[in-house]
């Protein structure tokens, strides 16, 4: 079987969240003497793109896709197992959800699908206080922080963690996303954030443009 | 007596029990001391003959109580319909319910509905190609009335229309005493010989009284063929609550109720056994406009009610709900569809007839079907009611997740979330704002029409063999010649052309 077959079929079982059959992809193009970088790229994270365009169409469903990004994350770690370099990440992100908020659904799919996109992904979790994000991006500095907010009684708190990054002198080192269902590009241009994304996808899309990667 | 209850599903009762013996027994002192009009010397002389007291006179016929009590005991307790390839497709007993086009439209309307024009053959090509693909909808029905063809052949030919694009079984009726027995000779040449049709039934033929209490000579003359020919009947009473019936929905149950028994007494004395199914269009009359409304809640009310009679005779029931006034597709017609469409279920009824029909019963719709379509999967759903097995309760899931815990990539919901929810097609939409402005938002109507239009872009579907086909078209060509008729729109091609 050539690579291109075997890349599509990686593909295919990705989507179809079939982790042995992706795993046995995955060890026929390391047989094969594929590139691991070239298996990631054209495979794993091709997948992942189709998959996200799918969801966009109302093709597949979110716990479907949910289960090729677990899929997605084993054979990556199988690809880093069988040795050599890893793909470098491509940038790092810092996620949470803002003080008050206990809702991190939405966040947390954007940090799967941020993963499978090729970002590292740090999840600060739900609750987080500014002080804590302050720590947190002084401490990893990530290239991009999304902060989340899904009521309009905490959407504010958006605003309070952007002016403390100002005062810390953190502010223009990181991009700073928002998102959450009360949320808007026009809310986010007002408290001075880099950008706004309405779902994962878009999350993924946003931060590929701010730092300038495919 | 009560063959049918209601359990074991969400149920509408709107009759007691004691309600019900109330109706049954004002409905066979009507039949008993008041009789029923039957316009066929024929028919009131089988009548006699099997018991009636017969004015022959005055047309009219008198029927003792056992001779009611025997008929409906001898009426099968259900019927099932196959497709025109042998299969069975549904099943009109208990509590199963489907869903039918509305039938016999004048016209056809495309897009918002506006502007509906008088129904022609093609019409009713694209209507049953498009219910044929409709996945909640499980009968065909002779939809429209198509004016592009002589009138003497003006029923059978949208029966050969429906044959020639669907197998789906079919809700039909003749125009004419002749008419059904040549509309017969073509279900029967469709599946291999009258035999097989008898045991087999692929069509239902809608019969109605004229009400109050009467029968015309063709409907009297369509049962005794139908009782023949061992061919499944519908009755379809249609009493106007207030103008040629009481005005009170009681009132309408029994003058129903009364109707409808007379035509089962008439289908078992011709032949015990007839397949009978215990139907009705009935309309609570608008006192204002003098129109006859399908879509207000009384009209829908009676129909629970006549089918709950239905059910304590042991019938298949069939009603004509899921339909709207409305003059254009818009919210009226979206209420008044939804109500009846739920409500039908809900009663139990085993055809519900009615998608794609508004303007009352006058105009049919493609845009319409594709919504009601909708409507019936959310009502297919509603129907199946809740799994409460334990591993759908959750309790040992939601123990060991503990609170905060994310369902979204669970195992459990990977297992469970297409079986628990309906997922719509594409007319109904549930994207947020912001993806439903960049997919050019679009009303519903208009995502019904892209769906019509993806259908009929499909090349048409054979339905039938080359050799049913080919009989089919021997039988129509027949009929033809016998009219005088030379060329129909939509075929049969004539002899070696």
């Amino acid at each position: 079987m050539d690579s291109t077959a075997i890349l599509e079929g990686l593909i295919q079982s990705v989507i179809q969240g079939d982790e042995d059959s992706a795993g046995a992809r995955v060890r026929e193009a390391l047989t094969a003497g594929m590139d691991k970088a070239a298996i990631l790229e054209y495979g794993l994270s091709e997948a992942m793109n189709r998959l996200g365009r799918m969801w966009e169409d109302g093709e597949v469903f979110l716990p479907e896709v949910l289960l090729s990004a677990r899929v997605f994350q084993a054979c990556a770690d199988a690809l880093e197992a069988a040795g050599g370099e890893a793909k470098a990440p491509v940038g790092r992100c810092m996620l949470g959800t803002v003080r008050g908020d206990l809702h991190d659904l939405g966040k947390n799919i954007v940090g799967i699908m941020m993963k499978t996109a090729g970002f590292e992904v740090i999840d600060l979790g739900r609750d987080v206080t500014r002080e804590a994000f302050v720590e947190a991006v002084k401490h990893h500095n990530p290239d991009v922080l999304g902060l989340s907010a899904l009521l309009t009684t905490t959407m504010g708190e958006q605003r309070t963690v952007i002016e403390c990054l100002v005062k810390e002198g953190l502010r223009n080192g990181v991009k700073v996303m928002v998102g959450g269902a009360p949320v808007s590009q026009r809310w986010a241009s007002e408290i001075g954030a880099d950008a706004y994304a309405a779902n994962a996808q878009e999350a993924v899309e946003k931060a590929r443009q701010m730092l300038g990667v495919r | 007596m009560a063959r049918m209850g209601f359990d074991a599903q969400p149920k509408l009762r709107i009759l007691s029990d004691s309600d019900i013996r109330r109706i049954h027994e004002s409905a066979l002192d009507i039949l008993e001391n008041t009789g029923v009009m039957f316009r066929s010397d024929e028919a009131l002389k089988i009548l006699a003959g099997a018991g009636a007291v017969v004015d022959f006179k005055a047309g009219r016929a008198r029927f003792p109580k056992k001779m009611v009590l025997d008929a409906i005991a001898g009426c099968p307790p259900g019927v099932t319909l196959y497709t025109t390839d042998g299969k069975p497709a549904v099943k009109l007993e208990g509590n199963e319910f489907h869903y039918a086009p509305g039938s016999t439209a004048l016209k056809s309307g495309a897009g918002d509905g506006r502007d509906a024009k008088e129904a022609v053959s093609a019409d009713l090509r694209d209507i049953v190609r498009l219910v044929d693909r409709l996945p909640h909808i499980h009968l065909q029905s002779t939809a429209v009335v198509v004016s592009d063809v002589p009138r003497a052949v003006g029923d059978l030919y949208r029966l050969y229309i429906v044959l020639k694009y669907s197998n789906k079984p079919v809700i039909t009726g003749a125009f004419s005493i002749e008419g059904l027995t040549d509309m017969k000779n073509m279900l029967a040449a469709v599946v291999g010989g009258d035999r097989v049709l008898a045991e087999k039934p692929v069509a239902v033929f809608d019969v109605c009284p004229s009400p109050p209490l009467m029968w015309t000579d063709i409907s009297t003359h369509n049962i005794m063929d139908c009782a023949r020919y061992s061919l499944p009947v519908e009755f379809i009473s249609m009493p106007l609550s207030g103008a040629n019936a009481p005005a009170t929905i009681a009132g309408s149950v029994l003058q129903h109720t009364a109707e409808t028994l007379s035509g089962v007494v008439l289908a078992q004395v011709v032949r015990k056994g007839t397949p009978v199914i215990y139907g009705g269009a009935p309309s609570f009359f608008e006192m204002r406009f003098g129109t006859t409304p399908m879509g207000s809640v009384e009209t829908m009310m009676v129909d629970v009610c006549y089918a709950q009679m239905g059910k304590f005779y042991g019938l298949p029931t069939h009603t004509y709900t899921a339909t709207t006034d409305s003059k254009l597709l818009d919210m009226q017609a979206g209420v008044e569809s939804s109500l009846g469409s739920v409500l039908g279920a809900l009663g139990g009824i085993n055809v519900i007839s009615g998608p794609g029909m508004y303007d009352f019963l006058t105009c049919q719709s493609l845009t319409k079907l594709v919504v009601d379509n909708e409507i019936c999967g959310m009502v297919y759903r509603l129907l199946k009611g809740v799994d409460t097995s334990d591993d759908a309760l959750a309790l040992d899931l939601i123990k060991s997740s503990g609170p905060g815990a994310d369902y979204l990539s669970n195992p459990h919901t990977l297992k469970f979330f297409k079986q628990e929810q309906y997922v719509p097609g594409p007319v109904v939409d549930r994207r947020d704002r912001k993806n439903w402005l960049a997919r050019g938002a679009t009303d519903m109507i208009t995502k019904a029409g892209e769906a019509v239009a993806k259908v009929l872009a499909a090349p048409p579907p054979a339905s039938l063999s080359a050799n049913q086909s080919s009989a089919l078209d021997s039988v129509v060509r027949g009929i033809m010649k016998k009219h005088g008729i030379s060329s129909l729109p939509l075929g049969p091609e004539a002899a070696g052309a």
